[in-house]
């Protein structure tokens, strides 16, 4: 077997030590309302479901069916053109609808107009305790599991062609109206276990860790996880803060990063032989009547979980949360990446200078800065945003702003800098290596000069992968 | 305010591209946006953004200025009447209230008026050539000018002060944002060093030199600052008369006590006499996170250190002087709390700025006392931080790179 690296010893306090707790202290929870209640509901089945290559970051998608041929769940739709063991399956049976073309004939989505007979394609069933590393990747592309994994550095789908360092999971999302992933997850302990098991295959026992909750009670007696409890606010459920946080990531190593739920589904595939592509959404914001959880499956409409008749022009469909997400419509579908669904109000009205624009008092506006008096109401009031740029786009005055709310041991600003100069070797010490577009998430939405924080960080890693070829 | 908004979306066509006025667009754009947020919604990226924009920020400093700008009008109209002995330093201070603030409005009003105007001026100049909206930056440059000027200083200087800093100091660099020298400050250095026989002596207090002409003005009145005063005890022994006779305007009954010189009751730059006010201005600007209390503290620390070596050192009269006096007093507190803390041209890391901040307050004290020649050295003190500062920040950052880099030597290590 391949020799494990040992990890830079990170610097712990002993209580830390006994009780692998990790407090961070950095960031801000965005205190909005509409927040999920833990019920959980069934979203009924859709006529349509779509898989869409602009959400896998890096992916040019080369297709394997043409509009009219009849699939089943688990049927191969496309792979990636650079890595053919990228394998994008359909998550139902049916027939393909048509495929959605954008600028330069790029594909946007490939939309199956679903049967209802839930026809599944089988695959083998394996045994994940029994199974040595390359049979695990095969197993795994076979099973369109790939596109689900992230690489860090560059915050792309994973090579499969990689051995990574390590394997990070999140055991719970910490973003504005997350779902609750002991809901998520609630009942699927087997299954959570199993797919832990078989990411074992791949990098070994002690190469797998997950973050969990202070108070979380699921991955108690989970076997084969470096476990470490985190405490803090949002960013901190981010997968990238505790990676950094337990065995940060150096020039010239890779891990892979994946969603919990998408371990249950690989556990729950690779065990029963079907393909699993189950999703727990949150269903949340101001503007939804009563937000829950609703399990469905990849690539649904967007409307089966909104419900209602929306007014789009006033109010605005995030899948996604509402710091990464993307901007939807009701006939749309779910993000394939996404738990999150939220309905904010549209803020596409101006304001008055003294009544709610710049100058306001703002008693019932939300902010990190201390510039509004809402920072002196309890913490358990919950504020409505809406979707207003609250500003104009400025060049970077205000220091100090972002380093609050970034718990990293990286400077943020200057890295922003160094990618919009173009510094190559800058980006890398500063530690690009380590961050994605998604941990800037707060700085963006604290930003004072309204900078595109993200799409600078996403420049900046494309820039840096071309550039190392 | 519907209607109000109906007028701006009437006349909009005639500043759009291929209307009449589009030359004027900037206008148009930095009024309506002036006015109301716009509506303009999140794109890409985050969907909710904080309520904080730029305008807010530099209008919260503005704010912050008030008290010093009220006092200071009022101050100069006080030192006015008692140099010329129409009031005593016994009498109450609300005596004559209105004269004094008329007689300091009079002077201060045409300052900012000139210096919005012809800095504002500059900037719709530079924003329609570029094509770009109007930064907020000059809000607040724009206040600070007025504040940092002796009372009686010429209109026309100011404006060439004001069209110098804005042009060589920020627009040559690109703008708002870009600059690597505080405006404000450059606008005085330009004064002090192009000007500088009109800047000494008689300009600190309203008409001095007519008055003393026609014989009107008060025993111990001769128009210089405290610092002027403690300027010309350098390179005498503590125990010459001269000197003594100085230092005794620093005692508690004298001209320049630390309570007078706290409260700002003395002749001097027209925001920078009272330390009270500009503390309640401080205050404001570290309640709202918008002014760097890291700064703040380490600038003043820095300035009492300063002043604690020089008690120790004891070699002139000067250095004698309390270190609590020598901060309360000259620009220091302004400088502190209005122009250090400027986060464009101060150190960006957080480390940083407790370096920055201190060599700026021991600086500060240093020069003042050094060189006579250079009575206000909180000016020079944070223009040669403002250009140290990068340096600073190189270094801290370069730590942080060092440790990245002994991170992964290590875990090579351990691996190989």
């Amino acid at each position: 077997m391949r020799p494990r690296p040992n990890f830079a010893p990170r610097k712990v306090n002993l209580r830390e030590l006994m009780s692998r707790t990790i407090r961070i202290k950095k960031g801000a929870d965005i205190r909005l309302k509409g927040r999920p209640s833990p019920q959980v509901e069934a979203a009924s089945a859709t006529a349509t479901y779509a898989v869409q290559p602009p959400n896998y970051q890096g992916i040019v998608p080369k297709l394997e069916v043409k509009e009219g041929a009849a699939v089943q769940a688990g049927s191969i739709l496309f792979h990636s053109k650079e890595h053919p063991s990228v394998k994008f399956l359909s998550p139902v049976s049916g027939t393909v609808k048509r495929i959605q073309r954008g600028e330069k004939r790029r594909i946007l989505s490939v939309v199956m107009d679903a049967d209802g007979k839930g026809e599944s394609r089988s695959f083998e069933k394996i045994d994940p305790a029994t199974c040595d590393a390359q049979r695990m990747k095969e197993a795994m592309a076979e099973r369109g599991f790939f596109p689900f994994v992230e690489q860090r550095p560059f915050a792309t789908v994973a090579n499969p062609e990689d051995m990574p360092r390590s394997i990070h999971v999140s055991g719970f999302d910490s973003s504005p109206l997350a779902p609750e992933m002991d809901v998520v997850l609630a009942g699927r302990e087997a299954a959570f276990q199993s797919g832990v098991k078989a990411l074992q295959c791949l990098v070994g026992g002690d190469a797998i860790h997950l973050g969990s909750r202070k108070g979380q009670k699921f991955f108690d007696g989970m076997e084969g996880v470096n476990l470490t409890v985190f405490d803090g606010p949002h960013p901190v459920g981010n997968v990238g803060v505790q990676i950094h946080h337990t065995a940060p990531i150096n020039k010239g190593e890779t891990v892979w990063t994946l969603h919990a739920e998408d371990v249950a589904n690989l556990g729950e595939t690779l065990t029963s032989g079907v393909y699993c592509a189950k999703r727990t959404v949150a269903v949340a914001g101001s503007e939804h009547a009563s937000p829950k959880h609703m399990t469905t499956t990849l690539g649904c409409e967007v409307k089966t979980l909104t419900g209602g008749s929306i007014d789009e022009e006033s109010v605005r469909i995030v899948s996604g949360n509402p710091l990464t997400g993307s901007r939807t419509e009701a006939s749309g579908h779910l993000g394939g990446l996404h738990r999150q669904v939220c309905l904010l109000p549209e803020g596409n009205k101006s304001k008055f200078l003294l009544a709610d624009g710049w100058l306001g008092f703002g008693f019932d506006k939300f902010s990190l800065s201390r510039s509004y008096p809402t920072w002196l109401l309890p913490k358990s009031k919950e504020f409505t945003m809406d979707t207003c740029n609250n500003g104009e786009e400025r060049a970077f005055v205000v220091t100090g702003q972002y380093e609050p709310v970034f718990p990293f041991e990286i400077y943020p600003v200057q890295l922003l800098k160094s990618i919009l100069a173009n510094d190559i070797d800058a980006m890398e010490k500063l530690g690009i290596y380590e961050v994605a577009p998604e941990d800037f998430a707060l700085c963006e939405y604290a930003c004072t000069s309204k900078i595109a924080v993200q799409s600078i960080v996403r420049e900046g890693l494309d820039r840096l992968m071309k550039e190392l070829g | 305010m519907k209607a109000a908004h109906k007028l701006l979306d009437a006349v909009r066509p005639h500043f759009e591209e291929g209307g009449k006025l589009s030359k004027f667009w900037v206008v148009y754009d930095s009024l309506e946006t002036f006015a109301f947020t716009p509506g303009h919604s999140t794109k890409n990226g985050v969907h909710i953004r904080d309520g904080v924009d730029l305008k807010r920020t530099m209008f919260m400093v503005i704010l912050a200025l008030v008290p010093a700008l009220l006092f200071g009008t009022w101050n100069q109209g006080h030192q006015y009447l008692l140099s010329i002995g129409q009031i005593s330093v016994a009498d109450p201070l609300m005596m004559a209230f209105m004269d004094k603030m008329f007689i300091g409005a009079v002077k201060v009003l045409p300052l900012v008026v000139v210096s919005y105007g012809v800095g504002l001026g500059i900037e719709f100049l530079f924003a329609g050539m570029r094509g770009h909206s109007i930064n907020e930056g000059y809000l607040v440059s724009g206040m600070l000018i007025p504040l940092i000027m002796p009372v009686d200083v010429p209109l026309w200087m100011v404006a060439l002060a004001v069209a110098f800093a804005v042009i060589i100091a920020k627009e040559v660099f690109g703008g708002t944002g870009m600059n690597i020298l505080n405006v404000a400050l450059t606008a005085r250095a330009f004064l002090f060093f192009a000007y500088p026989k009109q800047l000494s002596g008689e300009i600190w207090i309203h008409q001095v030199k007519a008055s003393a002409d026609a014989g009107l003005l008060a025993d111990g009145y001769t128009g210089a600052t405290a610092l002027g005063h403690l300027a010309s005890t350098v390179g005498k022994a503590p125990t010459d008369a001269a000197a003594t006779g100085v230092m005794d305007m620093f005692g508690t009954e004298g001209m320049f006590s630390l309570t007078n010189s706290f409260l700002g009751l003395i002749p001097g730059s027209i925001g920078e006499t009272s330390a009270l006010a500009i503390l309640i201005g401080a205050v404001m600007l570290i309640w709202t996170g918008i002014g760097s209390w890291k700064i703040m503290s380490s600038f003043l620390v820095g300035g009492l250190v300063m002043g604690l070596l020089f008690n120790l050192m004891g070699l002139n009269a000067y250095m004698t002087l309390p270190a609590i006096h020598q901060v309360v007093m000259g620009g220091f507190m302004f400088g502190m709390v209005f122009m250090a803390t400027d986060p464009v041209s101060a150190s960006q890391t957080e480390r940083g700025k407790w370096i920055y901040g201190f060599f700026g307050g021991f600086l500060s004290i240093m020069i003042r006392v050094f060189n006579p020649a250079y009575p206000e050295g909180v000016m020079m003190a944070i223009l040669f931080m403002n250009v140290m500062a990068p340096l600073i920040d190189h270094y801290v950052i370069q730590a942080n790179v060092g440790k990245r880099e002994k991170r992964m030597l290590s875990t090579q290590e351990a691996t190989a």
